[in-house]
């Protein structure tokens, strides 16, 4: 698939899933998406293995949008992408943006064919300067 | 640090980690009850835990080698943003280290690990972070290879208490933040001391 993917990465596994199903009402199957939420022993928390394999799942040759909650999502998902392939890491954005709103936003323009930079932008609008 | 650290050492370096951790594991909760999610004792413990389980294994490896593997462990095991920040920071020790590397290298490393550091978890000394114990311990050490560390970190982690946090959660509570200790802080004077138990030991 040309279009940008999406990854969804939440301290909450519930909080994860259900962004993704708002995504999915809006794009259907038009964008590959994926989440992760949670820690490894599935409480509250980030897992950087889980997020690099949603990554793989929602992978793009145009590239990964991930949008993040909190502050820990964040770290994790700029460390997973880190621990990507180097032909992979320059494609792979994490977006400063609300992670339901910016996730659907994203997604939106992403269906369009919008390139990753667009993508990002689009969301990162969202957030105040 | 010795010139070729036996893997005894590197053995002894992580079961006294892990165990400080563990001991303190609620310590750390608590303070992170207070300014935090209330996680950061029982994400160390999960990640050190793991480090543990893969003792002999990374003690058969050479230092820059078994620092690495630490640093992964904990980026993969540890569910909170003190997984990237302690795993960035053991990873670029690793990385900077040679294998016979001198304790004057250690420090260089532990300067490079505390940059890499910053980079990670975008912040700087005074945002009431981990990095307002290291960066003290570090020029102390600069400036004399034989400072007392553990009671610098001590000290350090204690000077964390009247700060305002501008990093990480605690920040979201602005000046209630004040008058506690942060948990990273505390988290890296503990493993500090410990390593230092075991250097000087
Ligand atoms: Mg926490």
């Amino acid at each position: 698939m040309a279009n940008v993917g999406i990854v969804i990465v939440s301290h909450s596994a519930k909080v994860a899933e259900g962004a993704a199903d708002m995504v999915r009402q809006m794009v259907g199957d038009q964008v590959p998406l994926a989440f992760a939420g949670g820690n490894a022993d599935g409480g509250l928390g980030t897992d950087v293995g889980a997020i690099m394999a949603a990554i793989e799942a929602a992978w793009s040759d145009a590239g990964v949008a991930i949008l993040v909650d909190l502050g820990g999502a964040e770290t994790n998902s700029e460390m997973a992408v880190e621990l990507l392939d180097e032909d992979r890491r320059g494609r792979v954005a994490v977006c400063n943006a609300p992670i339901v709103e910016g996730a659907v936003i994203a997604a939106a323009e992403a269906s369009g064919g919008s390139p990753l930079a667009v993508v990002k932008q689009v969301a990162e609008e969202l957030s105040p300067q | 640090m010795t010139a070729a650290p036996p893997a005894d050492l590197i053995a002894r370096l992580i079961e006294a980690v892990a165990a400080t951790v563990t001991a303190h594991a609620d310590e750390l909760t608590a303070l992170d009850q207070a300014i935090g999610d209330g996680d950061h004792g029982l994400n160390m413990r999960r990640g050190f835990d793991a480090v543990l389980a893969e003792r002999d294994a990374t003690a058969a490896k050479p230092l820059p080698d078994a620092l690495k593997a630490i640093g992964m462990t904990l980026v993969m095991k540890v569910g909170g943003a003190s997984g990237p920040l302690y795993g960035t920071l053991i990873m670029t020790m690793g990385k900077e280290l040679a294998a016979g590397a001198t304790p004057a290298d250690a420090v260089r490393a532990f300067g490079a690990a505390i940059d890499a550091l910053k980079a990670r978890g975008k912040s700087e000394p005074g945002q009431k972070t981990m990095l307002d114990v290291l960066v003290p311990v570090h020029a102390a050490l600069v400036a004399d290879p034989r400072a007392d560390v553990a009671a610098i970190a001590a000290a350090a982690a204690d000077a964390t208490i009247p700060m305002k946090a501008i990093r990480g959660r605690a920040s979201f509570l602005g000046d209630r933040s004040i008058g506690h200790m942060d948990p990273g802080a505390r988290s890296s004077s503990l493993i500090i001391a410990a390593v230092a138990g075991v250097l000087e030991g």
